[in-house]
């Protein structure tokens, strides 16, 4: 070999390890997704999620047929026990007033999605500024934020020692039957865990040293919360974020089928559909069986994803 | 006058207890009335073993606790008493390095934020282009290539970690610098590094450090003036070599006595002070001499009712103690505790040990800090270890 190539080589493998002036750093974030792609759990959830909201932004102009339609009426009577089970025309069969399942499920699909977000993003949004008022009030706010961190997490235990059904059925009673009343009861349901969480984990950040290194050098306490403690204190929020949304839909479905929900049968949705079916069970369990499952896919994705972001974001578990 | 002058500098921590409204039902005296100077462009050297108070002393210059009583007087500005907004302002002169070099650095922000934070908070530099040239500038003081800007801390290795914590430092050209436990975290050969940079930059920049630590070896080698501590208060204080050479104080004796020496002969002829009882408890000190309770000299009445003052025996060594004197000439002796052959403690002459690796375990025993020396001393008291040498450890 001459000299000549070797040294090209040698050239060459020196480019290779250099790092480049303009390489970016991997922040956390980053190394979280990627752990985060590596992970079959995630990877099932999130197929799961992704479908479920194509199908809810999609389906409802997929339909075959209007799902309030009656078209098949003739043919089913409940009195008698009579229904129509899944066949070429209706793939999953019709309901008890001869409208066509299948169709339904679909419009239905963005019914629960939109429900299960609104009312996450209300528990979210609310949680979040009650729970940084008081993690900022208790970690920097000296003697006088201690005392409103106390008042304020008195309150939130108080919300959070009532049943979650309860409170929601409590406010759905208040506010009257509609949606928006369903997405906001359930909202409220999870504003005391968003706020317990943000503020836990601000405390828990509020004495580490980069903390104190910001305070040594002068930062102003409100960029201290914002730039410092929050950032660090988000991850378990976005976890039970993406958790929640499970248990939103649960709830809304719950909330309907306790009859609290949308009380105009123009818009199916899928607790409705899971209360109405009840009464026939006997008879057509198909009529239950796919809300029910519609309803468990969904909460097994959004579950599913967020255990694996919570892996994934675990400090503990960074190499 | 000297730049930085702490006058009675006293930290005391309410412990509080009750649900709505909190009861003070005593207190802990983390720092109990310290008085030091630290002159410009020198080092200041504390030490003392873990919960001595030498942190908090550290963090209250900076006033990151509360300081219940005294002053911290930097060049003429008693910081103690300044307004929160004036105190934000002063903190560009006073800086911090700490221990942990990870965990003072946010994870969730690159270098150049990191380093950029303290700039944005004093207004220093217009725009972050300018700012930027003067990170790379410092990066370049503290030996960090300039791609380390869009980097994140998790992905430097400990020792450039420190640096990173350095060079934030720097950035705001601070008068005083408080190293708290600078290299404690970093591996040994990385220690010397992270020391030799910081004594370059002292000199190149003429700064001043107030150093804390509890490596005696790491103290001497780079403060001009070092302090011990026990207990919240100040014990003795005086130019490194005098103290190293002569300590005074009945503590400072038997912390030095735990030094090993490097020379084999010496080292044979070392003897180890050895202390009884454990470390009182900070929120219950003892009365009168802090140290009386484990004092090998503590005489019957003076040292349990009136504590001793710093106080200068000549030469700028400063001793709390009222029979420093009579110590050093050798007037009074031991009234409990033990002097032990350092080479002793461990195994008992033994010329052929069946198990080759006593002996080389032996010798690290006396490497060990008072606090765990004593430890293993108890359960290994010369006699004993003479019949189980396999117990050195």
């Amino acid at each position: 070999m001459s000299v000549a190539t070797k040294t090209d080589k040698i050239q060459r493998l020196a480019e290779l390890t250099a790092t480049k002036e303009t390489s970016t750093g991997a922040s956390l974030w980053r190394e979280a997704f990627r752990r985060l792609k590596s992970s079959k759990m995630a990877i099932i959830g999130a197929v799961i999620i992704a479908v479920f909201v194509v199908i809810a932004v999609v389906g409802p102009y997929l339909t075959p047929y209007a799902p309030t339609a009656q078209t098949w009426r003739g043919e089913v009577f409940p009195n008698q026990g009579k229904f129509v089970g899944p066949r070429g025309e209706n793939w999953f069969g019709l309901d008890h007033l001869g409208r066509d399942m299948f169709s339904r499920m679909l419009v239905g699909a963005r019914q629960t999605l939109l429900v299960g977000v609104v009312s996450t993003l209300i528990g979210l949004v609310a949680g979040f500024l009650i729970g940084g008022l008081s993690g900022a009030a208790a970690t920097l706010g000296g003697e006088a934020g201690k005392r409103v961190d106390s008042v304020i997490m008195r309150f939130i235990d108080m919300m959070l020692a009532l049943p979650s059904l309860l409170l929601a059925v409590s406010v759905a009673a208040v506010m009257g039957q509609s949606l928006t009343t369903v997405m906001i009861a359930v909202g409220v349901v999870q504003v005391p865990v968003f706020a317990r969480l943000l503020r836990g984990s601000m405390l828990a950040q509020g004495g580490a040293d980069y903390v104190l290194a910001a305070q040594s050098l002068g930062v102003r306490k409100r960029r201290i919360v914002t730039s410092q403690i929050v950032p660090n204190s988000l991850s378990p929020v976005i976890v039970q974020a993406t958790l929640s949304l499970a248990t939103a839909i649960i709830e809304a479905a719950a909330l309907s089928y306790l009859g609290l929900g949308n009380p105009d049968p123009a818009i199916p949705e899928w607790g409705v559909m899971l209360a109405q079916a009840q009464r026939f069970f006997d008879n057509a369990p198909m009529m239950a069986v796919y809300p029910a499952v519609g309803i468990i896919i969904t909460a097994l994705g959004f579950t599913l994803l967020g255990e694996a972001m919570r892996e994934a974001l675990d400090p503990k578990l960074r190499g | 006058m000297s730049l930085l002058e702490l006058d009675g500098v006293k930290v005391h921590f309410p412990i509080k207890k009750g649900v709505l409204v909190d009861r003070t039902v005593g207190h802990v005296y983390a720092v109990d009335g310290v008085s030091l100077k630290v002159e410009a462009g020198e080092t200041y050297g504390l030490v003392g073993e873990s919960g001595c108070g030498k942190t908090t002393l550290g963090r209250s210059v900076l006033r990151l606790v509360d300081i219940t009583e005294g002053s911290v007087v930097l060049d003429g500005t008693d910081l103690a008493k300044l307004p929160g907004e004036e105190m934000r302002r002063f903190r560009r002169r006073l800086q911090m390095v700490f221990q942990d070099p990870l965990g003072s650095l946010n994870p969730r922000q690159n270098i150049e934020s990191i380093l950029s934070e303290g700039m944005i908070a004093h207004g220093i530099g217009k725009d972050q282009e300018e700012r930027r040239e003067k990170i790379k500038a410092i990066l370049d003081k503290v030996g960090l290539p300039s791609n380390a800007l869009a980097r994140y801390p998790h992905e430097f290795s400990g020792g450039q970690r420190q640096r990173i914590g350095i060079a934030r430092a720097l950035v705001l050209e601070p008068d005083v610098i408080i190293c708290d436990e600078p290299v404690s975290a970093l591996d040994v050969s990385v220690q010397a590094q992270v020391i030799n940079l910081l004594e370059e930059l002292q000199k190149e920049l003429g700064l001043t450090y107030l150093v804390i630590a509890h490596d005696l070896a790491v103290v001497r080698h780079i403060s001009d003036t070092i302090g011990v501590m026990y207990l919240g208060s100040l014990v003795e204080e005086a130019p490194s070599d005098a103290l190293y050479a002569e300590p005074k104080h009945p503590y400072t004796k038997a912390l030095m006595s735990a030094v090993p020496v490097p020379d084999p002969e010496v080292e044979d002829k070392r003897e180890r002070i050895l202390l009884t009882g454990d470390l009182p408890s900070p929120a219950n000190p003892p009365s009168g001499c802090r140290f009386h309770t484990r004092c090998p000299w503590a005489q019957a009445e003076r040292c349990a009712t009136e504590r001793p003052q710093l106080r200068d025996i000549g030469g700028g060594h400063r001793v709390a103690c009222h029979y420093a004197e009579d110590i050093a000439s050798g007037k009074l002796s031991l009234t409990k505790g033990e002097v032990v052959s350092a080479t002793r403690e461990g195994v008992e002459d033994n010329p052929e040990p069946d198990d080759p690796e006593t002996g080389t375990s032996a010798e690290d025993t006396p490497a060990k800090i008072p606090a765990q020396a004593e430890k293993t001393a108890k359960d290994e008291k010369p006699a004993e270890a003479s019949e189980e040498p396999e117990k050195a450890v």
